[in-house]
């Protein structure tokens, strides 16, 4: 059986790392701020990495299934009978492969910061947010209550908030981190009232009694919620959709996709992390940890699947024309999360049908090593011209062999060229949709195509071409920054080789993942087109791509605009949401409201300033007031006698 | 434990300070009185929790009973239970950071530190009261000062403010005190304003439904209830620091408390009549007060229309009649008046440093004053409801309590009141990253950070708020047991009853 210290330990380590530098930074630790949080780190992995040997390898499995293993739980806070926010840990498939992603990503980009930091006067705050967030993540992923995982996607989101900001003097830092903010505040709105729904139909937050309840046809409480019921559609539709929204605000899916981009603000080491292979594939896991109760919606899973497919090409297409290097790295980050985001959405129960399910988690594995790998190799370029623009590089094989190489590896892994590790994962995404939904299988595979292309564009615009200017800069940076390259490099070589269809299954039976070689023909030869257009177009400097560019004309330039998203968003939230309504309230507030309070206070001085005159103090007024009143009682009297 | 003892220790610092002559004796006296209270407070927490352990099931404990106009059925009555208790540690706190913060207050400073006191002792008395009218009584003790702290010692259109609080406070108790007759003229044989023995008697429904409107827009004008609610705006900015830290963070409290222990407590089928209604304008005031937030350009300004738009969760959280709402409502007092009393400290410390409080004036001061502006971050991201600090957990306690009611009116008020943590997330962010992030102006550059007695405010209330945001167990069974008897109140009267 586990030990729940140790696995405690992993998420509490980088805690610590974040309570340290966080108050003692500054005084203490400046100079060493660094080494101390990768130290933490580094035990974190090695703990992480030896639970999930242990889960995998010898106790998680028995009798062929991967079981659900509850390791700890504290109720931090009761509601009332059943509803309660019981903090706990449960090593599942996922969890224990996150185990291995997470700490794993975190440690290479502690050890490439040592270099890429250095001499930064701020560096123990760097290492206390990363600190914060390598906690807050891990504490995601081995939720046991979906609030606990509420908790920790607010963590989080606020991490990444702060290292978005971390260049807080930049006003566009600023402004990135804001944005990332409030549009994924926006999807947790969402994912709040979803969580409302669905655990007041299962009358708990604990995961395990919600998928028991929920995704279970045969239960009671799963056939109230499926029942009909707001706008002819199920409670659990409702619940799972909304819960959808906030996964797919997170995960930059479209409509929410607009924070990302502009995200890259960060540095490069916390692109890498957060905004590449860890934090944006928390919809993604949220979607797959809630799956079974996903599946008891077709609708919704539909929903899913058309978002993702959606996103995954019209990030591709945007991606195609972008110039600054990390934005085309951030536009091919949300394609790539579009393909495993359909996987789920694609993905049946039982089975064969469960292999989007597996083909979702494996391409998050694989994806989350080149990537990363991608994010710190265009750090290492960006450090050494000083520019995140493509037109600023060429020619860099020249002056960063090793460099060169890694991203040669991880170009062609994101492509799916075998044997690279993308290869595998993607076969598998390819395999399910072509099994399960031709529209989306031909949409994924058009865009692999246009993956391979505008990796490629990339790829060539970078390391050939001419040399842009004399770059009298300092190498590929020292040990600290190509040792995560390497390893990360081997990573996506490896990472495809992993039989991941005997770890990580819905249902935690082997589901074996065949090549089928025939089927993947059409695929490699489509990334390889892609290669050689970009080949064509980009390996040395022509006229082509101006060409093109004017022949797809205005598409072109919707595209280079990433279709105007960012301007909508603005048109509603300034001219619509701002105006219309923020506006009006405080002039209301102002004018109608408090000029009532207003006006009754003034008509009160008024009236008392006409009426204060009599009382006088004059009795012979008085007497005058005494005679008419008299008279008129009178009158009154005597009119009513009659 | 001799809860008088909570009337006489403010009654004795306030003494002291009339009798000692240099400013820095009124403050070291006011400091020892407030912690002596502060150390009392948590005593009062520990021997509460030692008589429930011990089996002590009273609604109300460590009674006392002095007759005081036995012939009109008033008394001397005081007595506590979890509720009370936790206001009490909330008003602990926010005294002790605010003879803290005050610590440079040249201007009159025997009379500023006595009216704050004095301020105080109205609260606990309040809070601690058992007879309507002794309640009423000290009610009236905690609004004066409050005219005189804003009308001195203020900054803006201060008379102005003073007046306009002064004013709508005591329409609100006007409307309390008529309520109070009402039920006292109404409730049956024993002439009474003994609130536990009022709510031992069957008050007519009739009775119930005239009179609850009046106590709780009585009490719900001091929690800003939607659209009595435009005192706090004026009133909080006008005011200096430690005066919108004892406002937002004890005065509007009062309002809740006595919102949920008379109004509610008392008049259970008022409440029920009258819950939609209630709901209704606490939905408006969360999101128009939010809405209204975002408009504002003064720190001030806007931390008071937050207020609006968070003391609404307090009136959602009432309104919802649940058991996990009453509590969640009870939590979010004290999470929100210990937030808010760090936020105006906050506020304070900015001014006094760049005399300004205008957000657009204000830029990149993470750079000359990490402490303040962390402690800005902290403050803005518990009013957002970050988790681990205490705004999330009472608001997330007032939505879950508020779903257990089904049917789409009770649903839809939830839904509207969640749409606020986005509104909440803009205006805060936006201060923030203006504030605190973005180039620094020259003239802010030799600026210094927190001094000692700030540092040691700021910690006082952040650690508060982290108790709360981390480990909210404590606050939650303190206060669960005691809205369980309202609930079981409430219940009891449903039959007969629309």
């Amino acid at each position: 059986m586990p030990n729940t210290t140790l696995v405690l330990l992993i998420a509490l380590l980088p805690l610590a790392a974040f309570i340290l530098l966080g108050l003692w930074g500054k005084k203490l630790f400046s100079q060493s701020a660094g080494v101390i949080a990768t130290v933490l780190i580094l035990a974190a992995t090695m703990l992480a990495w030896y639970t999930a040997y242990k889960y995998f390898f010898v106790y998680g499995n028995t009798a062929g299934i991967y079981q659900k293993i509850p390791l700890f739980s504290y109720s931090w806070l009761s509601f009332s009978p059943g509803m309660s926010i019981d903090m706990g840990i449960v090593l599942d498939p996922i969890s224990a492969m996150m185990l291995v992603v997470v700490p794993f990503i975190s440690l290479m980009v502690h050890v490439y910061s040592l270099a890429y930091l250095k001499g930064e006067e701020r560096g123990a705050v760097y290492y206390a947010y990363l600190g914060l967030f390598t906690f807050a993540m891990l504490g995601l992923v081995l939720s046991a209550n979906i609030f606990q995982l509420y908790f920790f996607w607010e963590l989080v989101g606020v991490s990444s908030f702060l290292l978005i900001g971390f260049y807080y003097q930049k006003p566009s830092a600023v402004a990135a981190a804001k944005k990332a903010f409030i549009v994924t505040r926006f999807a947790d709105l969402g994912f709040l009232i979803g969580i409302l729904v669905l655990s007041s139909s299962a009358n708990s937050f604990d995961f395990a009694t919600i998928i028991q309840q929920l995704g279970n046809p045969q239960q009671a409480a799963a056939q109230s919620a499926t029942a009909a019921s707001f706008m002819g559609i199920s409670a659990l539709s409702w619940g799972v959709a909304l819960v959808f929204m906030g996964g797919a605000g997170k995960s930059a899916m479209l409509p929410l996709h607009i924070w990302l981009p502009d995200a890259m603000e960060g540095p490069t080491p916390v692109s890498a992390l957060i905004h590449a292979a860890t934090m944006v594939v928390a919809g993604v896991f949220l979607v797959a940890r809630l799956f079974l109760v996903f599946s008891m919606s077709p609708a919704v899973l539909q929903l899913v699947a058309y978002t993702g497919a959606g996103s995954a090409v019209f990030a591709a297409i945007i991606a195609c024309t972008q110039t600054d290097i990390k934005r085309v790295l951030a536009y091919s980050t949300m394609s790539q999360i579009g393909f495993m985001m359909f996987a789920l959405g694609i993905s049946g129960k039982e089975g064969d049908a469960a292999l989007g399910y597996t083909a979702s988690m494996f391409h998050l594995f694989t994806h989350a090593m080149f990537k990363a790998l991608l994010f710190l190799a265009a750090g290492s370029i960006i450090h050494f011209v000083h520019s995140n623009h493509m037109s600023n590089m060429g020619n860099l094989r020249k002056y960063m062999p090793v460099t060169h190489g890694v991203f040669l590896i991880a170009c062609l892994a994101i492509a799916g060229i075998p044997p690279f590790a993308g290869f595998f994962s993607k076969e598998a995404i390819l395999l399910a949709a072509f099994e399960q939904n031709k529209i989306i299988f031909y949409t994924a595979l058009f865009t692999s195509g246009l993956t391979a292309f505008y990796m490629f564009r990339l790829y060539f615009k970078i390391f050939w071409g001419t040399t842009q200017s004399d770059y009298h800069s300092h190498g590929e940076g020292g040990a600290a920054m190509l040792l995560p390259l390497l390893l990360l490099g081997v990573a996506s070589c490896a990472a495809g080789f992993i039989p991941f269809g005997n770890y990580v299954t819905l249902n935690g039976a082997v589901l074996p993942l065949h090549l089928h070689i025939g089927f993947s023909v059409a695929p490699v030869l489509l990334a390889l087109a892609g290669i050689a257009v970009a080949a064509w177009l980009y390996k040395k400097a022509n006229s082509r791509p101006a060409k093109l560019a004017a022949f797809m004309g205005s598409f072109y330039k919707w595209a280079a605009h990433k279709f105007y998203v960012d301007e909508l968003y603005n048109y509603v939230t300034q001219k619509i949401i701002f105006n219309l309504i923020a506006k009006p309230a405080a002039w209301i507030d102002k004018n109608v409201v408090d000029g009532l309070v207003n006006f009754s206070g003034n008509s009160t001085v008024l009236a008392s300033e006409k009426i204060k005159g009599w009382q006088s103090g004059k009795v012979q007024q008085y007497a005058t007031y005494f005679l008419v009143g008299i008279v008129v009682l009178a009158v009154v009297f005597i009119y009513l006698r009659k | 434990m001799n809860l008088l003892l909570l009337i006489l220790i403010p009654l004795v610092t306030a003494l002291a300070i009339w009798l000692v002559r240099t400013p820095q004796q009124v403050r070291l006296v006011a400091f020892a009185g407030a912690a002596v209270q502060f150390a009392l407070s948590f005593g009062l927490l520990g021997a509460y929790r030692l008589a429930r352990a011990g089996g002590n099931s009273q609604v109300f404990i460590f009674q006392q009973q002095y007759q005081w106009f036995p012939s009109w059925g008033i008394s001397f009555h005081v007595g506590v239970d979890g509720i009370a208790v936790a206001m009490i540690i909330l008003t602990a706190f926010i005294v002790m950071a605010g003879v803290l913060v005050s610590w440079t207050v040249t201007k009159m400073t025997k009379e500023f530190y006595l009216l704050l006191i004095l301020l105080s002792l109205g609260a606990y008395g309040f809070f601690i009261s058992l007879d309507l009218f002794v309640l009423f009584f000290f009610l009236e003790v905690a609004v004066i000062p409050k005219y005189l702290l804003i009308g001195i010692w203020g900054s803006g259109k201060k008379e102005y403010a003073a007046g306009k609080l002064a004013l709508m406070l005591m329409l609100g108790s006007a409307l309390v005190l008529v309520g109070m007759l009402g039920m006292y003229f109404g409730s049956g044989a024993d002439k009474t304003f003994n609130l536990v023995a009022l709510s031992g008697q069957a008050i007519p429904a009739t009775v119930q439904q005239i009179c609850f409107p009046l106590l709780f827009a009585g009490f719900g004008i001091f929690t800003a209830l939607f659209p009595f609610h435009t005192w706090v705006p004026d009133g909080h900015s006008s005011a200096p620091t430690a005066g919108s830290m004892f406002l937002a963070g004890i005065s509007m409290k009062l309002g809740g408390y006595g919102c949920l222990r008379v109004a509610v407590y008392l008049l259970p089928a008022g409440a029920k009549a009258y819950g939609d209604v209630v709901i209704v304008l606490a939905a408006i005031a969360i999101l128009y007060g939010a809405f209204a937030t975002m408009l504002q350009r003064d720190l001030k300004y806007m931390n008071a229309y937050s207020s609006i738009s968070h003391c609404g969760f307090v009136l959602l959280g009432i309104g919802m009649l649940t058991q996990t709402a009453l509590t969640g409502a009870v939590m979010q007092m004290v999470s929100h008046g210990v937030m808010t009393a760090l936020f105006f400290a906050v506020i304070g410390m900015l001014y006094q440093r760049t005399h300004t409080r205008q957000i657009n004036e204000m830029g990149g001061l993470m750079r000359v004053m990490p402490f303040i502006t962390t402690v800005l971050f902290f403050t803005g991201l518990c009013s957002l409801g970050l988790p681990g600090l205490s705004g999330f957990v009472a608001e997330m306690t007032i939505f879950t309590g508020s779903w257990q009611n089904p049917g789409s009116f009770y649903r839809a008020a939830v839904i509207v009141s969640c749409m606020s943590i986005v509104v909440t997330a803009v205006y805060i962010l936006r201060a923030i990253g203006k504030v605190a992030m973005g180039p620094l102006p020259k003239q802010f550059e030799l600026l210094t950070d927190a001094a000692w007695y700030e540092k040691a405010a700021a910690v006082l209330l952040l650690a508060g708020i982290l108790a709360i945001g981390l480990a909210p167990g404590w606050l939650n069974s303190l206060v669960s047991p005691a809205t369980e008897l309202i609930m079981q109140k409430i219940n009891a009267t449903s039959a007969g009853i629309k």
